[in-house]
């Protein structure tokens, strides 16, 4: 197995399985990408800031040691932080959650502990000769924005929305549907309205919730008064509906069999 | 297609993929029963085939996103396992990863070792026929003075220490690492940068060394470096290891594979010399801080010579020997 192929290169990038699928990975901007830098440097200053007042405490106490283990401390939490946040929380740091933003395997595999030390190892060389030079350089002659950690490791930074689960209910939920006792409509209709007719009626319905209450009345009623237009309903199947049941009455015809 | 009763024949078989996945993550290396694996499996591929009939349906964009998220996941899920999936073990890691890393790429190690060697020849030449080369190779001021002159000052520090141990160790920890990691990091620019720090490091190793032993301060300098040196120096050359690694991947030189597999081939190996060279300078830094800087009469010359030997020869030997049996056991180019 050497992962999915690359099938197309752009601000989005598409893979295509062994099984024969596509999917697509949304390249993160140099933007987006700069500000969870920032965020990120935010909270190491704040967390040492934290961490400096208990170790001021502690060196009352401990002297040497605790001056001692706060250098440690400091170094390990500037250069672990990434590395702990983004193999912990699988490719994010806080910076990138923020931003909807992930660490990817550049296959679409998983990423590993591997990939993810040595893009924040060679961080160092990216940030030279200062503010991210030589990685913002990088990132925008690379086809896939990577900065030369990226490049190393194998590694994208993509955007990332989470996706709700599909909702069910809208079609076909045993409601009474006027048109169903009558066929010859339901079969003109099927005859007339075109497949993207039908799905740009789905569509509506679909994102109905999302939609101002003018522009939702006034959708529906072209969609309605559409549907009018290309056959005749006898008066019972639309008679006290809104134009909204009908285009889910119509819709539910075409679609539901 | 009957969308609506499509989307609810399957997603009943989404959640459950979407849920199996989400177990996942929280615990890649959870181990899965051969039933959970075989549902992991029937679920992703029945998902791609639901995401491939979604596709010839242009409309449907909400759920062909959600289907391809949820794909992509699973992919990463199935088709990432040609990687060992065991959980990390700390003991094995040291006992047999790191070594037989080392030993792979032991001619990156060479070239390093080479290097600093070239550099110290340098370096103490310099010094041995040019006594004004030394300001200029000599980065630290202690080290400018005249050896017997420090050589004194030290011991006579020696009976009546700082007591800032722990922070001298922290800094010497953390300086190192990031010394030792720019050395790796700089493999990036082919290698170059890399050969310039090994040489450099070497320059001054050798400056120091033969700028002691014409003031006839062998046993002192020895005595001074060995302890900690025998670690430290070892663990900056298996940073110069890693960059060179990389650096050989990055050239590509009499080898077939595009860039990419290149680098992906090697990343766990560079990977793994940079943590076992942060793990070598953690031990180095704490001999420097607590053993390096006491001198006789507090800690005979011997004892430090003897423990610094010590060091290097269990270094050696760990590097060389360890987990030898575990490659045996491997089969031919197979890694763990």
């Amino acid at each position: 197995m050497t992962g999915a192929a690359p099938v197309a290169r752009m601000a989005e990038m598409r893979l295509r399985t062994p099984e024969g699928v596509s999917f697509s990975l949304r390249l993160a901007s140099p933007l987006l990408r700069m500000v969870a830098l920032l965020i990120d440097w935010g909270v190491v200053t704040v967390a040492w800031g934290l961490v400096a007042i208990v170790m001021g405490l502690l060196e009352l106490l401990a002297g040497d040691f605790a001056r001692g283990a706060t250098v440690v401390l400091y170094f390990l939490l500037s250069q672990g932080y990434r590395v702990f946040t983004e193999w912990a929380w699988r490719g994010q740091t806080l910076g990138k959650r923020l931003m909807k933003l992930r660490v990817v395997d550049a296959r679409g595999l998983r990423l590993t502990l591997s990939q993810v030390l040595l893009r924040n190892i060679l961080r160092f060389v990216d940030a030279l000769p200062g503010a991210y030079a030589v990685g913002g350089v990088a990132a925008l002659l690379s086809a896939r924005g990577q900065r030369l950690g990226d490049l190393v490791a194998g590694t994208l930074v993509v955007w990332e929305q989470t996706e709700p689960s599909p909702d069910l209910g809208l079609l076909g939920d045993n409601k009474y549907n006027s048109l169903r006792g009558h066929a010859p409509v339901v079969a003109r209709l099927r005859q007339a309205v075109s497949a993207k007719e039908a799905r740009v009626a789905w569509q509506a319905l679909r994102r109905r919730e999302q939609l101002e209450d003018r522009a939702r009345l006034a959708l529906f009623g072209e969609l309605a008064a559409h549907f009018r237009a290309v056959t005749k309903f006898p008066p019972e199947t639309v008679d006290g509906l809104s134009d909204e049941q009908f285009v889910r009455n119509v819709v539910d015809v075409l679609l539901v069999k | 297609m009957d969308l609506d009763k499509f989307i609810a024949a399957e997603r009943p078989g989404w959640l459950r993929l979407d849920e199996m996945l989400a177990r996942r993550a929280e615990d890649p290396w959870a181990e899965m029963t051969l039933e959970e694996a075989r549902e992991l499996e029937r679920l992703y591929l029945r998902a791609s085939a639901d995401l491939a009939r979604l596709s010839t349906l242009a409309a449907e964009p909400d759920v062909q996103r959600y289907l391809e998220r949820l794909v992509a996941r699973g992919y990463a899920e199935v088709h990432g396992g040609e990687v060992r999936r065991e959980r990390f073990q700390v003991w094995r890691w040291l006992r047999v990863t790191l070594p037989q890393a080392w030993r792979r790429q032991r001619k990156a190690f060479g070239l390093a070792l080479a290097l600093m060697l070239v550099g110290a020849a340098f370096g103490g030449a310099a010094v041995a026929f040019d006594p004004e080369a030394k300001p200029v190779i000599m980065p630290f001021s202690h080290l400018l003075g005249d050896p017997s002159e420090r050589v004194a000052e030290e011991e006579a520090q020696s009976r009546s220490p700082s007591g800032h141990h722990s922070t001298f160790a922290g800094q010497l920890m953390t300086h190192n690492t990031q010394v030792t990691l720019t050395a790796l990091a700089l493999g990036l620019t082919w290698g170059v940068g890399t050969l310039v720090l090994m040489f450099y490091n070497g320059v001054i190793l050798g400056a120091v060394v033969v700028d002691y032993v014409l003031a006839g301060e062998t046993t002192f300098l020895l005595g001074w470096l060995l302890p900690h040196g025998s670690i430290e120096l070892p663990a900056i050359l298996v940073g110069g290891q890693a960059g060179f690694v990389l650096a050989g991947a990055l050239l590509g030189r009499g080898q077939r594979q595009r860039l990419a597999d290149r680098l992906r081939a090697v990343a766990g190996d560079v990977v793994t010399l940079a943590v076992g060279a942060a793990l070598m300078l953690v031990w180095a830094g704490i001999v420097e801080s607590f053993i390096s800087q006491y001198h006789e009469p507090v800690l005979p010359y011997w004892l430090k010579i003897t423990m610094g030997l010590l060091e290097l020869t269990a270094l050696i030997a760990y590097l060389g020997w360890s987990g030898r049996g575990a490659e045996r056991a491997l089969p031919k180019g197979g890694r763990r």
